[in-house]
Formats: C-alpha cells, sequence, structure tokens
C-alpha cells in the first residue's frame, strides 16, 4: 500500500536509461563528427607541452635545480625558499623521482599557464558585467564541487586518452580559482582611486592596466596560488587517462598494494606542492608591499 | 599659466541632480519645489541638487561652503561630469559639458581640468614621481618629458627628495601634496578640490592654503574649492556659494557672508568668525568731510580692519586715512568704527 514511501518513487528504468543512451548517444555522434577537429585545435597545446617535458626532462639537472632556483629567488628574494627547493628536488632526484617530477612538473606549468591565460580575462569580463557574474558563479560552483574524475569522461570520448586531454581535463578542474579572485579583486578596488583615474581622462584600458590589474594583483596571486594547487592535485587523478608523471607510479601502487611506492610518488607530490606554495605565496606578498600598507 | 595660456571660467545653469531609479520622472517634482524629505519619503527618491546656478569667473577661486550632505562634493563632480546631472547645464570655456560624448569628456577631464581628492586618492603602488606624472601619462606624454615635468611640479611643492618613495611613506600632508603636483602637472585651466584639505590637521591645513595661494598668485587657475570649514573658505576664496540641502542659499565675497547673511542659518553660521581678518577697511570707511592733513595716518584699501587696528595701535593714531591703490584718499576710518565692525551684534551681550 505505502511501498512507494518506502522506494523513492523514481522515473521508470527504461526511461531513464532511453534519457542516458540518447545523451550518449549524441555525444557520440558529436565526438564522431567533430573530434578529429577538436584534436587538430587542440594541437599547439600538444606542442606547447611536449616542449616543456622537453626542456624539463633533457635538460641536465643541475642546470634544471638552478635554474628553479634562480626564478624562485627573482620571484620571493627569499633564501629559505630557494634552500628547501634545492633540498627537495635534491631529495627526489636520490630517490629516482627525477624524472616522473619533471614530467609533472611541466604539466602544472603548462596548466597554471592556460588557466592564467583564459581565466584573467574571464574575470575581468565578470568584473564589468553583474549578469555575466549571476551566470558564471553557479557554473564555476558545478566546476569546483563535481569530482574531478567526471571531468575525465567527456574528454577522453572527445579527444581520447593522452596528455591533451589530460592537460584539459586539468584546466577545467583548476580554472576556477583564478577567475573568481581575478573578478573579486578588481571588484575590490578602492573606488575613490578609480574616481581618480577618471577624473584625469584615463579611457577604459588605462583604468585596467594602470588601476584595476595592479591593484587587484595580490588577489589575482591568490588565486593563481590556489590555481596551482588544484593543478598539482588533478594531475594525480589525469593519471588515469594516461598522463605521465608522478600519478602513474601511484595509481601503479593502488593496483598492486605497493605502499612504499605510493608513498615515495605522494611525498614526491607534497614537495612539489610546497615548493610552488610557498613561492607563489611570497611573490604574491611582495607584490603586495606597497598596496597593502595603505589599507591598514 | 595653462600651456594654451587660456584662462577659463565655468557657469554652471539651472542644474538638478535627483538620485533614485526614475530620476527624470522626479525631476518635475523638484521643479514643483517639493522638499527634500518629501521627496525621498513618498518618492524614494534623493533631491541631491536644486537649480543651482554658479557663476564661477576664470583665474579666481571659488569656494562651495556647506556642511556634510549639503550636495556640495556631488556639485563639483558636475563640472567634470564624474556625475550626471537630471537636468541643466555646465558650460566651461564656452562649451557645454553635458552634452560631450564620451571621447570628447575624456579630452576635456585630460585637457582643462584636474582635481585633488579629499582621501587624496593616490595609486599606492606607483612612486610619488609616476602618482605626479599619471595625469601626463593618460594624456599620452613620452616617459621623459612627463616625469621631467612631474619632477618639476614636486619640487614647487617641496617634496623634493621624495620621488622615489610610495604613497604610503609620507604623511598625509605630504601625500596631499603630490595630490597637488599631479593635478598642478596637468596643466590644466580648471582645477577641482574636492575638501582636498580636510582630512589633514589643523596647522597642516594651514600651511596648504598658504601653499595654494602662493602658487595662485604665479598661475591664475580657475580654481573650485569645496569645503566644510568656514574659516578655510573665507581665507582661500574669492567668491563663496553657500550650500544647504542642495540649494545655493547665498553667493558673494566673504565679506558679502558675513556683513549681509542672507538668512538666520548663515548668520549662525558666521557668529564665530574672525571679522576683523575678513573684513576690510573700505566696508567700514566714512567718505573724506574734511581736508587731508599731511601727518595723518594713511592705510591701503583692501586692508583688513584686523591689520588696521594693529597698525592703528602701533602708530599711536586714533584716526586712519584710507587710500586707494594709487594713493588717493578716499576715505577716514576711525578706531571706534573698527571696533564696533569687529563684533556681531545679533547676539545677546551675556
Amino acid at each position: 500500500m505505502s511501498h512507494w514511501l518506502y522506494g523513492f518513487p523514481h522515473i521508470d528504468s527504461d526511461t531513464l536509461f532511453l534519457i542516458k543512451h540518447r545523451i550518449d548517444d549524441g555525444f557520440r555522434a558529436f565526438t564522431g563528427a567533430y573530434g578529429d577537429g577538436i584534436s587538430a585545435f587542440f594541437l599547439p597545446l600538444d606542442r606547447f607541452l611536449i616542449g616543456v617535458d622537453f626542456v624539463l626532462t633533457k635538460t641536465p639537472w643541475p642546470i634544471v635545480i638552478l635554474a628553479f632556483a634562480g626564478l624562485i629567488w627573482l620571484a620571493t628574494h627569499a633564501w629559505r625558499i630557494v634552500l628547501s627547493t634545492v633540498v627537495i628536488f635534491v631529495l627526489i632526484g636520490l630517490f629516482g623521482m627525477w624524472n616522473d617530477t619533471m614530467l609533472t612538473v611541466a604539466m602544472v606549468v603548462v596548466a597554471t599557464t592556460l588557466s592564467v591565460v583564459v581565466g584573467i580575462p574571464i574575470g575581468i569580463a565578470m568584473s564589468r558585467s553583474d549578469v555575466l557574474q549571476r551566470v558564471a558563479n553557479p557554473v564555476l560552483d558545478v566546476m569546483q564541487t563535481m569530482p574531478s574524475f567526471v571531468y575525465l569522461i567527456p574528454v577522453v570520448m572527445l579527444l581520447g586518452i593522452g596528455r591533451v586531454p589530460g592537460l584539459i581535463a586539468v584546466v577545467i578542474y583548476a580554472i576556477p580559482p583564478v577567475i573568481r579572485l581575478t573578478n573579486l579583486g578588481i571588484r575590490l578596488v578602492d573606488r575613490d582611486i578609480l574616481e581618480a583615474a577618471d577624473a584625469f581622462g584615463s579611457s577604459g584600458w588605462q583604468r585596467l592596466l594602470n588601476v584595476q590589474l595592479p591593484l587587484a594583483l595580490p588577489t589575482i596571486m591568490a588565486g593563481i596560488n590556489q590555481t596551482i594547487m588544484m593543478a598539482l592535485a588533478m594531475v594525480v587523478i589525469a593519471a588515469m587517462i594516461g598522463v605521465e608523471g608522478l600519478g602513474q607510479p601511484v595509481l601503479q601502487a593502488i593496483a598492486n598494494q605497493y605502499f612504499t611506492l605510493g608513498v615515495f610518488n605522494g611525498l614526491a607530490i607534497v614537495g612539489i606542492a610546497i615548493v610552488l606554495d610557498r613561492a607563489s605565496q611570497a611573490y604574491g606578498r611582495r607584490l603586495q608591499k606597497h598596496i597593502d600598507v595603505q589599507h591598514a | 599659466m595653462p600651456e594654451d595660456g587660456t584662462v577659463i571660467g565655468v557657469s554652471i545653469r539651472g542644474l538638478y541632480k535627483v538620485f533614485g531609479p526614475n530620476a527624470a520622472a522626479n525631476i518635475e517634482r523638484a521643479r514643483g519645489g517639493i522638499g527634500k524629505a518629501e521627496l525621498l519619503d513618498r518618492h524614494g527618491h534623493v533631491l541631491a541638487l536644486r537649480n543651482i546656478s554658479i557663476e564661477i569667473p576664470g583665474g579666481g577661486i571659488q569656494v562651495i561652503m556647506g556642511l556634510s550632505g549639503s550636495g556640495k562634493s556631488t556639485l563639483v563632480r558636475h563640472i567634470n561630469r564624474l556625475i550626471d546631472p537630471t537636468a541643466g547645464e555646465v558650460i566651461a570655456g564656452g562649451r557645454d559639458v553635458t552634452a560631450m560624448s564620451p571621447r570628447e569628456l575624456r579630452a576635456f577631464r585630460q585637457t582643462k581640468t584636474a582635481m585633488v581628492f579629499q582621501k587624496f586618492a593616490l595609486l599606492p603602488h606607483r612612486t610619488v614621481l609616476e602618482n605626479a606624472a599619471y595625469g601626463l601619462k593618460v594624456k599620452g606624454v613620452k616617459r621623459a618629458m612627463r616625469h621631467a615635468a612631474a619632477a618639476e611640479w614636486i619640487e614647487r611643492v617641496d617634496l623634493k627628495g621624495f620621488e622615489s618613495r610610495y604613497p604610503h611613506q609620507l604623511s598625509g600632508g605630504m601625500q596631499q601634496r603630490v595630490g597637488l603636483a599631479r593635478a598642478l602637472a596637468n596643466d590644466a585651466p580648471i582645477l577641482l578640490m574636492d575638501e582636498a584639505f580636510s582630512a589633514l590637521d589643523p596647522l597642516i591645513r594651514v600651511d596648504m592654503q598658504t601653499m595654494l595661494l602662493k602658487l595662485q598668485k604665479d598661475f591664475r587657475k580657475t580654481i573650485v574649492f569645496i569645503t566644510h570649514d568656514l574659516d578655510e573658505a573665507l581665507r582661500l576664496g574669492d567668491q563663496i556659494a553657500v550650500l544647504r540641502d542642495g540649494e545655493v542659499i547665498q553667493q558673494g565675497t566673504g565679506q558679502d557672508i558675513i556683513l549681509r547673511p542672507a538668512d538666520d542659518y548663515i548668520a549662525r553660521f558666521v557668529r564665530d568668525v574672525n571679522r576683523g581678518r575678513v573684513i576690510k577697511v573700505e566696508a567700514v570707511m566714512q567718505p573724506l568731510r574734511e581736508p587731508v592733513a599731511a601727518d595723518e595716518a594713511r592705510i591701503t584699501m583692501g586692508t583688513s580692519l584686523e591689520d588696521t587696528a594693529r597698525f592703528l595701535s602701533q602708530s599711536g593714531k586714533t584716526v586712519a586715512l584710507v587710500a586707494d591703490a594709487a594713493g588717493r584718499p578716499v576715505g577716514r576710518v576711525d578706531a571706534g568704527q573698527i571696533m564696533f565692525a569687529m563684533v556681531a551684534h545679533d547676539r545677546p551681550s551675556f
């Protein structure tokens, strides 16, 4: 009599099956028709990724370490961070994970670059239009809460297995913070300073480049920092669709219950995360030096 | 002097500003004389400015004075159209600012106006030199040229040596001098100053007023100075307009306002002013009735009562001859008249 109270009365299974099938078939048809074209579109990304891979893995390791140390010194002016970077990289090398680490770093670098290049303009557009902000915010919410594995499915259907689909899945997962915080940073810029820029006859571009972006930069850097961290997390998951790097041994370790292999590679990921996090945060703080004091 | 050598005046005619979603429809109510409070309560619109007409002559300092909420900051923002009027026009240098296209408006702001703000509004990530050069940068002046011009103005506002500092490393008074240098480097004939010195300590404020008056002697810009401080208004203003609840209630020189306050509100306002410093000797002198003697003390027109009194007491006389700029005697003044004029008469004696 009241069995419908105990089992939720759902759409009947045949219809549900049909809906899912229709959508999947539609997507497959779309993939069949446009998959090659889309692959061709992403070819430059593949080239870029291969290039960065090549530079990081084929350059002698001392030069790579020196280059990283130099870059981080330029960005942070903090010896402690430079020193920890060198120590972490040397340890990773000693434990035989150098090559995988370089592949992962390459992926994170390319994914972050792509996220920044795509995300900042979107964030700027959002800051200028309340309508766009209202539309984009729920989309970003979905992007951030959707289980990351789900992104792998359409990407694989569309582009197959490999580096580029992995990269795209990583970017989709990692891009929301940089978009959100660009939008937020620009919206928080002091109205009085914007008014002054207007009073001197600044054009929209001059306002953006001279006032809004520089004053929003510390906030944007916080977004980029989060994007880097999320990209790093997703790179490991993207190993499931053939992305090379530290994620592969971790998958292998799960499948074969190799505890130590998993832990070593996991620690290598933690090491990179620490380096990238501290370096990007310290860089953000340096940018903030003259901006923040005034608010205090 | 402005680069093109011109001095331009500004005339504000029949200006109304109503804030609210349907300002245009509510302007007729305002024209019909509805009160500010009623418009807000019954129709949900804020009447910020009502029928403002001010003729600002070129090359002088026009002070617009009023308490907070009187609409003075809203009014000054109509001159460079940071705020669009609901009705009325603003004519500057023969052109109606309210009718300009966005491109024309930008050019107008770049070349004809400069502005100084109460909260300084400097760019925190730029050095003092770069801040002072900002207006020129917007205009597209080459880096070397704009930095040279900015450096010159930084020196004129006594900030030499601080060019490479950042705003947060300076005191409030110094920051506002950067704001002033930024506005002056723009070399525009109209200078808008929105409570420019209100955020500064009293002593620094007086120093800044002195600096402004000194600079104004050289360049004769058309300055519109917003303030809530009567002493500041009287010290700086060639002309003063008093604003209350979005309406001009009196216009004139400082002396006019003190000697002939338009209503009780202004009378109460000016009661505690040092009248001896504002009122000029010619306002109280008597016409010449007796012939001029050779040994009479002489004082020039335009001298304040305070200075005249000091002069009399130092020279040991009780009567002085008032002469015009060419030295011709035009009247006499005695110590009793000065004393009488220096105290207000509208307040109870005890």
